[in-house]
């Protein structure tokens, strides 16, 4: 009676414990798990790999358990008698040669065939993106649709889409567990992965090389979207080009090139994620079917001055079209409607982003943007500029 | 037992010969049992050294966004933590058994280049200094351990960190290749009159394949950071994109050393499993000649595997296919090695002391580790596995779980020989379950959080990914494997004041260090003994019809001993003088350099022609 | 070599050889690693020039950019400079025997002709390195110079090491110390000689003969 009572009341006192390591083990409890494909590509890593742990847990059992039972069983005390003195048996060291060799077979083959299947080219209608790894951000332009854009890539469900992938500095790799094992990415020479997404959603990506002080916080999200949704994404996209020159304060790098030809831009006015006020005039004249003016903001416009004052421009584009190769920074074209700054650190709210803008090195000490001597008044006129750039 | 008759003997020993003591006795030491025990202290030194350094990693990631440490310093941290763990932790820890145990075991009096090998253990503690002086000037090396261009380029990594991390590597390579050198000549020519090399015994055996790796190995790894020290220092483009260089180059320069490098790690500790499990058993060794095969087959296809750690790069489906096909072979030779030390404790009479609960620890937790890596040998499945914590997990597994148990289990079983004590059970068998338990709550969990998409070598990670509860689990078993190895300094303080009294054959041993004194005279062998089989000393007693009488301590008088020497460590002095002088020479000019090589040369001149005494 | 290693040496050994040469054999296979690293370096990068001048032996090169490249290797010298480092092995194994049968003059001068010809070698490298940095190839210029310097220079390294070894040697037999008993010293330099000696007898064809 009292012992039951006592374990009870130790089970009650571990309890919470024992639920939260057991939830700690399921792969629901992570958000970047790589045991729940949603994608292709991943299926077929999946696979091989649950085949390849049965079989290793197979092997646990059985050779653990002859362990354990080897270690009770054949216990002696000094005195015991001197055991039989076995120098080998030819037959059974055989039989355990072999037969692991032949369950590195079973392995082999489904690995050969997948390791033919992940490095197929994929299909000619695959969508394009080309992934540019930096320190510490990434960059994500989509050549046929002429758009640029960082650390969110938007992808559509249900198309393949191909990544050709390098870096502009050192060795990244980019890795989006639900969706694709990781490819590292280099300098001098163009590696790929692709993958058919099954399943819309936002989803979070690492970078998994070390590639110096930030290596840690050098995340992104994969927007997976419904092709409608896709498509709209990429029309909204396709808006964010240049301002013609005439608007220009001082000409800076990327201002110069204009909303390209070719640029599909729809007939109605697209409204931001986040359904924020559409983007103020100025910046769109050029293109044809732009949305209408809405009623100028002053934060907004003392932000847009504040962003080439500060030098922002220098570094960053906020044109999602023929945007400049090279840039230091992320672009900011749809910055506003990102879930995420610092490359998917930080939750992309007007108070993060003001201290972002404010204090860079404080949150991701190291990284190539410095503190610019950003008052808090400008910082809310910054993230209110930026906050309309969805 | 008989202790004050073996009082009374090493009285007239004593009378006979004096062996010396005191600072300068060790500085110019060339026996080989001194030069074990200083790589042993020093290896276990920078073995606590290496375990704070995780003991802080894991304080950092016990909470998600936590600034215990600075991302730079996180870097440094993991990066001396594992160059640490493997440069001057696991490779001097076995060399302090190829050191003390090798002569002993093939029945000789020393070492075939006493001096060389001293030689070798001075370069090494200037090497792991030389690393570790980055700390002081706010550089330690942060680049990993692996260091991957073009992260290494002087664009990326303008600072001096991965200056000492290179510098030091060369200075412990010339280390490790001149006591590869003695201890092959050693096990090839210093046998005792009968020993043949298929009556060697399995430590020796392991540890001359290990030696054969390192000689083959390390040149690779040389030039690889030569090649670097090029790209950092003379403007050369060899890792750097720009000049039309490859960082993939790097890569395969440095894993063609860096596979062969963890058979380095683990050979020897394979060699201790294959002694402690028959003695404690009380049955020979399973299969000694596939134990053999086995051991050359793994070291040989060793250096047919290394593009395995880079299946995430791209190379192709020929090039992964061909590396995941040699990877899934090497499983075989290892899985044999496995099967065999079960057959060895299977139908035995298992005495349970200290050293076979780390053998047998070892076994258990080497097949998690060997599973694991079986796991990774399949790129598909590898893609998600690699540069994520599922890696940290299997290569832990493998080296603490293999090398640092198996280690461990020498340490105990060796100690009443190197120390003439006897390590005491209780607290032995403690320092076990504690390291055990430490060792799985801390490594186990990683293969979770790994395969969930938490990447490795990461300062911090965010809340919301899921990956806070296990870690802080991690942590918790990091603190109770740091408790496990203060109870086994609490054992080796507590010893230490006892008596030196153990006794020559504590185990019921069947190789031939067993049958001199604990510790051993200086000559090792007043007779050299003649071998007639395998277990030598099982078959003397056998023959005798039971246990040997404590062999008495002698005088010496007629055994000609190698003098002690300075040299070894004046060129030991220089070696680290031209590493320093080539890393100071932006500032010093080549003057460092040339008083490195003068000392250098001075030393070497000096030894070799040291006169006869 | 002191005398007392020596009289330890000569106790039996398992294998029959004599430790030191068991040991340079040793170190020699280690040094094949080395050197097949920096070869294999090379071939990987012999066609990586971004700028010249190139590697060619006969013809001038014209880069991409439109800059003229004389051809800068001269094989000629190179070739004498082969040919006295072969002949230098075959001097050392006559130097050899003549210590092994105890003649002190025999050995001096083919140990001497040896050192000669090593000599003449590395003044061949020293030559060509700076004719080439003249003609504008240099470590930095592109990884054909690179990589050439760092195979050739390291021969260069190992090859006067030998020299300054083979000098001592040589006082040493001059000062009567290398007696037949002591031979093994000479045998061991030799050993390491010859070893010098292959290696350049891959890289000679691998850099300079092949194209």
């Amino acid at each position: 009676m009292h012992l039951r009572t006592d374990a009870l009341r130790k089970l009650r006192r571990w309890l919470p414990m024992l639920v939260l390591l057991a939830a700690a083990c399921s792969p629901d409890h992570y958000p970047q798990t790589a045991l729940r494909p949603i994608s292709d590509f991943a299926r077929i890593g999946d696979d091989i790999q649950t085949q390849t742990f049965y079989w290793a847990l197979g092997v646990f059992v059985l050779v653990e358990g002859a362990l354990l039972y080897a270690i009770f069983r054949f216990r002696g005390k000094p005195g015991d008698p001197e055991p039989r003195q076995v120098h080998g048996n030819t037959t059974i060291e055989i039989i355990w040669t072999v037969i692991p060799a032949l369950i590195l077979a079973a392995i082999a083959v489904p690995t050969v065939r997948g390791i033919f299947e992940t490095s197929a080219i994929p299909a000619g209608d695959a969508l394009k993106v080309e992934v540019v790894g930096h320190q510490w951000w990434w960059e994500f332009r989509y050549p046929d649709l002429g758009i640029t854009t960082a650390n969110e890539v938007h992808i559509p469900v249900g198309q393949t889409v191909s990544f050709r992938m390098r870096t502009a500095d050192v060795v990244h790799s980019f890795w989006p567990p639900r969706f694709a094992g990781k490819r590292d990415v280099f300098p001098n020479r163009e590696t790929r992965i692709w993958f058919k997404a099954e399943q819309a959603g936002e989803y979070p990506g690492q970078c998994a090389e070390f590639c110096g002080i930030q290596h840690g916080r050098m995340a992104f999200r994969v927007r997976a979207q419904t092709p409608d949704e896709f498509q709209s994404w990429v029309a909204h996209m396709q808006t964010l080009g240049a301002k013609p020159a005439a608007a220009a304060v001082a000409p800076p790098a990327d201002s110069v090139r204009t909303a390209t030809a070719g640029a599909v831009v729809p007939a109605e006015p697209v409204q931001g994620k986040q359904g924020a006020a559409p983007r103020a005039t100025g910046k769109d004249s050029s293109a044809t079917g732009t949305p209408p003016a809405p009623p100028p903001d002053p934060a907004y416009a003392a932000g847009e001055k504040l962003f080439q004052a500060k030098g922002c421009i220098g570094c960053h584009s906020l044109n999602a079209v023929n945007a400049p190769k090279g840039m230091i920074g992320p672009n900011l074209a749809n910055v506003g409607a990102r879930s995420y700054i610092g490359a998917g650190s930080f939750k992309n709210t007007d108070e993060t982003l003001a201290r972002w803008i404010q204090n860079p090195q404080a949150m991701k000490k190291g990284v190539l943007m410095p503190n610019l001597g950003v008052t808090p008044e400008e910082a809310k006129s910054l993230v209110a500029f930026l906050r309309a750039h969805q | 037992m008989a202790t004050s008759a073996l009082d009374q003997q090493r009285a007239h020993a004593a009378a006979g010969h004096h062996e010396p003591t005191g600072l300068w006795s060790w500085l110019t030491t060339v026996d080989h049992k001194r030069i074990g025990i200083l790589y042993g202290s020093t290896a276990f030194f920078f073995f606590l050294v290496g375990g704070i350094e995780a003991l802080l990693l894991r304080i950092q990631l016990g909470s998600p966004n936590n600034t215990f440490l600075s991302p730079e310093t996180y870097n440094q941290l993991f990066t001396m933590h594992g160059t640490t763990m493997i440069f001057l932790a696991i490779m001097p820890l076995s060399a302090m058994f190829f050191n003390f145990m090798i002569p002993l075991q093939i029945g000789a009096r020393d070492v075939a280049f006493p001096r060389l090998n001293a030689f070798s253990y001075w370069v090494f503690l200037l090497g792991g200094l030389f690393l570790n002086s980055g700390f002081l000037f706010g550089a330690a090396p942060d680049q990993g351990w692996y260091g991957y261009a073009n992260l290494t380029s002087l664009q990326y990594s303008p600072g001096l960190n991965v200056d000492f991390w290179m510098f030091g590597l060369q200075i412990l390579g010339i280390a490790s290749l001149a006591a590869a050198v003695n201890f092959f000549v050693t096990i090839l020519n210093m046998r005792a009159p009968g020993m043949t090399l298929m009556r060697m015994p399995m430590f020796t055996w392991m540890s001359f394949i290990t030696q054969v790796l390192l000689l083959l190995a390390f040149p690779v790894i040389t030039v690889a950071l030569i090649l670097l020290m090029f790209d950092r220092f003379f403007g050369t483009h060899f890792f750097v994109p720009a000049g039309g260089g490859d960082p993939l180059l790097w890569q395969h320069m440095f894993w063609i050393f860096g596979h062969p490098e963890v058979y380095i790690l683990v050979l020897p500790g394979f060699g201790i499993i294959s002694e402690v499990l028959p003695v404690f058993s009380r049955k020979p060794l399973f299969g000694y000649a596939a134990m053999v095969f086995s051991g050359a087959f793994i070291a040989f296809l060793g250096f047919g595997v290394w593009s395995h750690h880079m299946f995430t790069t791209g190379m192709g489906p020929i090039a992964d296919t061909f590396f995941s096909l040699t990877t899934m072979l090497i499983a075989v030779p290892t899985g044999v090695k496995i099967f065999n030390w079960l057959g060895t404790v299977w139908g035995g009479s298992i005495q349970y002391r200290v050293p076979i609960y780390f053998a047998l620890g070892f076994i258990a937790m080497f097949i998690i580790g060997g599973l694991s890596g079986v796991m990774h040998s399949s790129p598909p499945a590898d893609l998600q596995q690699n540069d994520s914590y599922f890696i940290v997990a299997h290569f832990h597994y493998v080296l603490f779980g293999g090398s640092i148990f198996a280690l461990t289990a020498g340490g105990y079983y060796w100690w009443p020989k190197m120390f003439g004590r006897m390590l005491d059970e209780r607290l032995g068998k403690i320092h076990f379950w504690l390291m055990l338990i430490g060792f799985n709550v801390t490594f186990f969990p990683m293969h979770i959080v790994g395969l969930n998409g938490m990447p490795r070598r990461v300062y911090t990670y965010p809340e919301g990914l899921g990956f806070e509860t296990l870690n802080r689990l991690e942590t918790v078993g990091a603190f109770i494997l740091g408790l496990s190895f203060l109870v086994f300094l609490i054992n080796i303080i507590k010893t230490w004041r006892g008596p030196r009294n153990a006794p020559a054959d504590p185990w019921n041993g069947a190789t031939l260090e067993w049958s001199i004194p604990s510790p051993p005279q200086e000559w090792n062998f007043a007779e050299v003994p003649v071998v007639h089989g395998r277990d030598p000393l099982w078959e003397t007693k056998r023959e005798r019809g039971g246990p040997l009488p404590e062999p008495p301590r002698v005088s010496g008088q007629g055994i000609h001993l190698p003098h002690p020497s300075y040299w070894p460590l004046v060129a030991a002095i220089g070696v680290a003088g031209v590493m320093v002088g080539v890393m100071a020479e932006p500032k010093v000019g080549p003057w460092g350099i040339m008083a490195g090589a003068l000392i250098l040369f001075i030393g070497v001149f000096n030894w070799a022609f040291e006169p006869a005494g | 070599m002191s005398d007392h290693a020596h009289a330890i040496e000569h106790h039996e050994t398992s294998t029959g050889l004599d430790s030191r040469k068991l040991a340079i054999w040793t170190f020699i296979g280690s040094e094949c690693l080395f050197f097949a690293t920096l070869i294999s370096n090379y071939l990987v990068h012999k066609e990586t020039w971004l700028t010249g001048p190139g590697p060619f032996p006969h013809q001038e090169w014209v880069s991409p950019a439109g800059q003229h490249f004389e051809p800068i290797i001269e094989i000629p010298l190179v070739t004498l400079g082969t040919a006295l480092l072969l002949f230098s092995s075959l001097f050392v194994v006559l130097a050899l025997a003549n210590a092994q049968r105890g003649s002190r003059k025999g050995l001096l001068l083919w140990l001497g002709l040896t050192i000669m010809c090593g000599l003449f070698f590395v003044g061949m490298q020293v030559y060509e390195f700076t004719h080439f940095v003249h003609k504008g190839l240099t470590l930095k210029t592109n990884l054909y110079g690179a990589s050439f310097f760092v195979l050739t220079g390291f021969h260069g390294t190992h090859v006067t090491l030998g020299v300054i070894w083979l000098i001592t040697l040589w006082i040493e037999g001059f000062r009567g110390r290398i007696p037949p008993a002591k031979s093994l010293n000479l045998e061991i330099a030799a050993l390491y000689w010859h070893f010098v000696d292959v290696v350049w007898i891959v890289i000679f064809p691998v850099v300079y003969l092949i194209t």
